[in-house]
């Protein structure tokens, strides 16, 4: 079953549109990401499903009900952890949690109980009396993946959830994430970075200047490529090798430089084995063997033509060049 | 339609943020202290025969418990720009509570701190010598603090969604808050004003907060306070529907 619907959704600020007739579903039970670069669109689509703003045109539903008229059941139905942090940090973080459960009417005993198992599950237990303005960054941001689970949402947003954070904090919200996964919340999480996107997700919708430019799997995105490489370390006098390698129907192509022979494949992780068995009957030392998969930035890069880096730089040298006519003036 | 609940929560919020930032409280009661002090100790003998014989500090008194509502008032409305600023207007937002119920739960937990913030002073007042106030006359000057907060809260929400961040606000202090605070006849009488002047001061909902204030603390006012409790009944009706108007007009993000 579908849980959430994207029909063609514009959303325009001005004369400046930031998304353009997107369209998507998500599966119930789903992860699914939104990758791409600043600017390109994500949080304007979040903030459209969470029932923040009005798409210019179009249709979304989110568990059932219109984002535009059925706004009230939408936001019963979800959970929302922002890209920047939407907490008050004069309260404590058990204050935080109570202020939200009493907003979603959750009664006294539901809410105690829960604040304690979430506030568990994030590790924030003994500072669950602490003033927030006293949090670290990652500490607020697992208190707020935290908060959006009080309340038991159906679909859950998450906007950028690891934006800045150490390595160490990024791996542990993953973890939550992926227990979120198991539960059987549907997620809906907009990210930047490649290996967020690819560790995660079910699906993956590229987004770039407001477009939906590919969506599907993180595998079959990079299938697309067409395939992996494999590379080998041979002797430099093994043809027969390589003559019998080229006779294989899986083999796209080879290529020999000196003692290196280079082929690429799809699923090559399942084509070692083949390689050894034809090595062993052309009696052929295999010194050692590398397999490349196709990343995510490889699949970025050739549906938008530019890594996220680049454009990020194209859009602070627009930004230098605006600054700078404002400073003639 | 109307969320008790979140009203009720909205107001605790206030209430925790306010009794812990002490600082905060005693900051905003200086003030109001040193325009009690310096104008009453200063001009209280100097002035007499244009009050009547009435004694200038306890004129005084009731116009800076209604300056101190005003100021207060008006910055918890303006406050929602500060939720906004550090994101937790998105939380609020995106609960599933009306956008009535929001404006509801800032009003009831701004009237009461304004309405402290009030007290407060009476009480300082009270401590000067400058005045003294019965049981029953305290209990009419709450009910003058309640609409004269309603009615700046509404004011000051209307105010902050024409302004995108907090910047504006010294330009709204000194532009609209103070002139409307002179008018009012806080300081002086009306009387004593120009007519077209005084003319100005009838629109001002502070006019007939102070002077409500002063009949129910010392006896002496311009108007009937029945007259003054329906027009500021009518001033805090007004502004909260045009501030809730506003509100919900404005965009969350």
């Amino acid at each position: 079953m579908e849980s959430i619907i994207v029909e063609n959704i514009t959303k325009k600020f001005g004369k400046f549109t930031a998304v353009y007739g997107i369209s998507f579903n998500v599966e119930e039970g789903e992860l699914f990401g939104l990758l791409g670069p600043n600017g390109a669109g994500k949080t304007t689509t979040i903030n459209i499903l969470s029932t923040l703003l009005e798409p210019t045109s179009g249709k979304a539903k989110v568990a059932g009900f219109d984002v535009a008229e059925e706004r009230d059941n939408v936001r019963k139905s979800i959970g929302v952890v922002f890209q920047e942090p939407a907490l008050d940090s004069e309260l404590t973080g058990e204050e935080n949690l109570e202020f939200h459960a009493m907003m979603y009417g959750m009664s006294k005993e539901h809410r105690t109980d829960k604040i304690k198992e979430v506030l568990g599950m994030v590790e924030l237990s003994d500072k669950a009396k602490v003033i927030v303005n006293n949090y670290s960054g990652g500490m607020k941001r697992r208190l707020e993946i935290a908060r959006g689970l009080m309340h038991m949402p159906k679909v859950l947003f998450l906007d950028e959830p690891t934006l800045g954070l150490d390595a160490q904090t990024r791996r542990r919200i993953w973890d939550y994430i992926r227990q979120l996964k198991r539960i059987g919340v549907t997620i809906i999480l907009t990210t930047h970075y490649m290996d967020e996107a690819d560790s995660l997700c079910d699906r993956v919708g590229i987004i770039d200047k407001g477009r939906i430019v590919a969506l599907d799997t993180p595998e079959n995105l990079k299938n697309m490529l067409g395939g992996d490489a494999i590379s080998l370390e041979v002797c430099k006098e093994c043809t027969k090798f390589v003559k019998d390698l080229e006779k294989e129907k899986w083999v796209k192509t080879v290529k020999k430089h000196d003692g290196t022979v280079t082929l690429t494949t799809d699923l090559g992780e399942k084509k070692i084995p083949e390689i050894f068995k034809i090595a062993q009957k052309t009696n052929t030392d295999i010194e050692s063997i590398r397999l490349n998969k196709p990343s995510l930035e490889n699949v970025y890069l050739h549906f938008t033509g530019k890594t996220i880096r680049e454009q990020e730089a194209g859009q602070a040298e627009k930004n230098m060049a605006i600054m700078s006519r404002r400073m003639m003036r | 339609m109307v969320n008790l609940n979140a009203i009720y929560v909205m107001w605790l919020r206030e209430m925790k943020k306010y009794v812990r930032a002490k600082s905060r409280i005693i900051g905003t009661l200086i003030i109001p202290l040193l325009f009690l002090v310096f104008l009453g100790v200063g001009l209280g003998d100097l002035i007499g025969g244009g009050l009547g014989g009435m004694d200038y500090r306890s004129f005084l008194v009731p116009g800076i418990v209604g300056m101190s509502m005003i100021f207060s008032s008006t910055f918890s409305g303006i406050s929602v720009l500060w939720d906004r600023q550090f994101g937790f207007l998105k939380e609020i937002m995106v609960a599933p509570v009306s956008r009535v119920t929001i404006v509801l739960g800032r009003i009831a937990g701004g009237s009461t701190t304004s309405i402290i913030q009030g007290i407060l002073v009476l009480i300082i007042s009270l401590a000067l010598g400058f005045a003294s106030v019965s049981a029953l006359s305290f209990v009419i000057s709450i009910v003058f603090m309640i609409l004269i907060s309603m009615t700046f809260i509404g004011f000051g929400l209307v105010l902050a969604s024409k302004m995108r961040d907090m910047q504006g606000f010294g330009f709204i202090m000194n532009l609209i808050i103070f002139p409307l605070f002179f008018l009012s006849g806080a300081l002086f009488p009306i009387q004593n004003m120009p007519g077209w002047l005084a003319a100005v001061s009838y629109i001002d909902p502070l006019t007939y907060g102070v002077d409500g204030l002063r009949g129910a603390m010392i006896g002496i006012s311009m108007f009937p306070l029945l007259l003054d409790v329906a027009v500021l009944m009518g001033f805090s009706a007004v502004m909260i529907i045009l501030g809730s108007y506003f509100f919900n007009k404005s965009d969350a993000v």
